[in-house]
């Protein structure tokens, strides 16, 4: 009986019985930067508004301060993103090139249900190993839609939504302020406070606020729509003098003692 | 090859589903000695996990002799900590008819420390008054006693990012034809301090809110109150 072919794309799990035993030994995996996160949606009067914080995390450091988390989907589409950076990234960029050829496959615009079958069938193949929570928003000829799409591969539709660590802060916001009708600048402002919500209760989330608004045959894409945590000026210049920094003259010692650049002439 | 064979995933390999008294509440504290005084400073922020408990929680204690614990790790042990060295301040005092000095009640921080050897309080201290010369004096401990006169020490959860900072710009370690003896003047220590905490918060999730700096010399403590970034 042949052997079957070797898979060319898709996970490969050659290595997890090496790893498992590695990581027995006390060896430690890397680690994938974490966008511990807060990002919403809202579907207002004439669309949707789609929000996220920017904070990129890498355990307890903040591993990028100002990052993108509203990703491109479609021209009618984004797609915010929480979980593993890597994933969130490559899942969306991914899906919007199969959306791209879809449409002009179909000389259609793509629909936002299409977007999030694709999307939902992709992470259940993935048994949840792809660790991307997605909130996916558009306008398509049906109307405005908001999904919420989990790493395991369930979806939700629903008219506010939240996902990432700061999810519980940010849905207190829209639990208590949300209403059927919203003007765009209410839906605006109400996204912008979910978000501030999470960056200033959740550790996860951080730094600024961008917006996203989808509208009959517009987007808006809002970056850096509130920043309320520009850093403050340094007490002092921590500029050195030149010849501070030792170093080594492999003419002059010949391997042997450090001597520092002649900076007098 | 893709097999039928399914793998466990290496998740759930390490079950870590035992209860700890210790917990960790992040923030940090750091101490810079001067000449004739000494200063500590932290932030205010306690959290847990991903949630903030408060923002403006001081985990740094001024001491009946006018000397100021800074401490870090985990905040009931902490303050517990401070209690039971107060107490034994107290009873010296009693004892001996004085105030305890700093480097005794340094030594008696130590002592009280490694009394809890096998159930450790889950704090990293530092201790700063002033000497019998009336000299900055930090000193820096682990967990468990074992203790150090130091010029400058950083503890907590940005300890690994002000540490390496504060030996630079306070030790002056790597920098050719500084001086390392030189100590810092109080506004150099002040503005160095201030900046250590504004960066940290930058990059830390755990610290941020508030910045507290005491500053200790012959004339008693004084305390100022700064505010930091609050995401």
């Amino acid at each position: 009986m042949a052997l079957p072919a070797e898979a060319s794309t898709g996970f490969k799990f050659d290595n997890v019985k090496r790893n498992q035993l590695l990581g027995d030994k006390g060896y430690k995996l890397p680690t994938a930067t974490k966008t511990g996160t807060t990002i919403v949606g809202l579907i207002f009067k004439d669309g949707v508004v789609l929000g996220a914080d920017t904070r990129a995390t890498a355990g307890t450091i903040v591993a990028d301060k100002n990052c993108e988390k509203i990703h491109y989907l479609a021209p009618n589409m984004y797609c915010c993103g929480a979980g593993t950076a890597a994933d969130t990234e490559f899942t969306t960029s991914m899906i919007s090139s199969q959306l791209a050829l879809h449409s002009l496959n179909t000389g259609r615009e793509a629909r936002v249900v299409t977007a999030m079958t694709m999307l939902k069938q992709y992470l259940f193949r993935y048994q949840g190993h792809i660790g991307a929570a997605l909130v996916l928003g558009g306008y398509d000829v049906t109307g405005p839609h908001l999904f919420t799409i989990y790493p395991h591969g369930s979806t939700d539709k629903l008219p506010f939504v939240t996902m990432g660590s700061g999810s519980l802060a940010a849905m207190s916001v829209f639990e208590s302020r949300w209403r059927e009708g919203l003007s765009r600048e209410e839906g605006i402002e109400l996204v912008k406070d979910a978000i501030e919500a999470g960056v200033f209760n959740d550790l996860g989330s951080g730094s600024n606020v961008d917006v996203c608004v989808l509208t009959k045959g517009n987007v808006e894409y809002l970056r850096g729509y509130s920043r309320p945590n520009e850093r403050v000026f340094k007490e002092q210049s921590y500029k050195f003098a030149p010849g501070t920094t030792e170093f080594i003259d492999p003419a002059a010692a010949q391997g042997e003692d450090a001597t520092a650049m002649d900076v007098s002439a | 090859m893709r097999t039928a064979t399914a793998v466990a995933a290496p998740i759930e390999a390490h079950g870590h589903n035992h209860w700890s008294p210790y917990v960790d509440n992040g923030g940090t504290t750091l101490a810079i000695a001067g000449e004739d005084y000494v200063l500590v400073a932290s932030d205010t922020r306690q959290s847990d996990g991903y949630a903030i408990n408060s923002r403006y929680e001081p985990k740094a204690f001024v001491l009946s002799n006018n000397a100021v614990l800074g401490t870090s790790g985990c905040v009931a042990d902490a303050k517990r900590l401070c209690e039971v060295l107060e107490q034994r301040a107290q009873l010296y005092q009693h004892k001996h008819d004085r105030q305890i000095s700093t480097p005794a009640l340094a030594r008696l921080l130590s002592n009280t420390m490694y009394n809890r050897r096998m159930l450790p309080y889950y704090v990293f201290p530092v201790l700063a008054g002033l000497d019998s010369e009336g000299r900055g004096a930090a000193y820096a401990y682990d967990a468990i006693g074992s203790m150090e006169r130091v010029t400058n020490s950083c503890f907590g959860s940005a300890e690994t990012l002000i540490q390496p900072f504060l030996d630079n710009q306070v030790a002056r370690n790597n920098q050719r034809g500084a001086d390392p003896e030189r100590l810092l003047t109080r506004q150099e220590a002040l503005k160095i301090a201030i900046d250590a905490f504004t960066s940290a918060t930058e990059r830390d999730i755990y610290t941020g809110d508030y910045l507290e700096i005491f500053i200790i010399d012959a004339a008693g403590v004084h305390k100022e109150t700064r505010e930091l970034k609050h995401d």
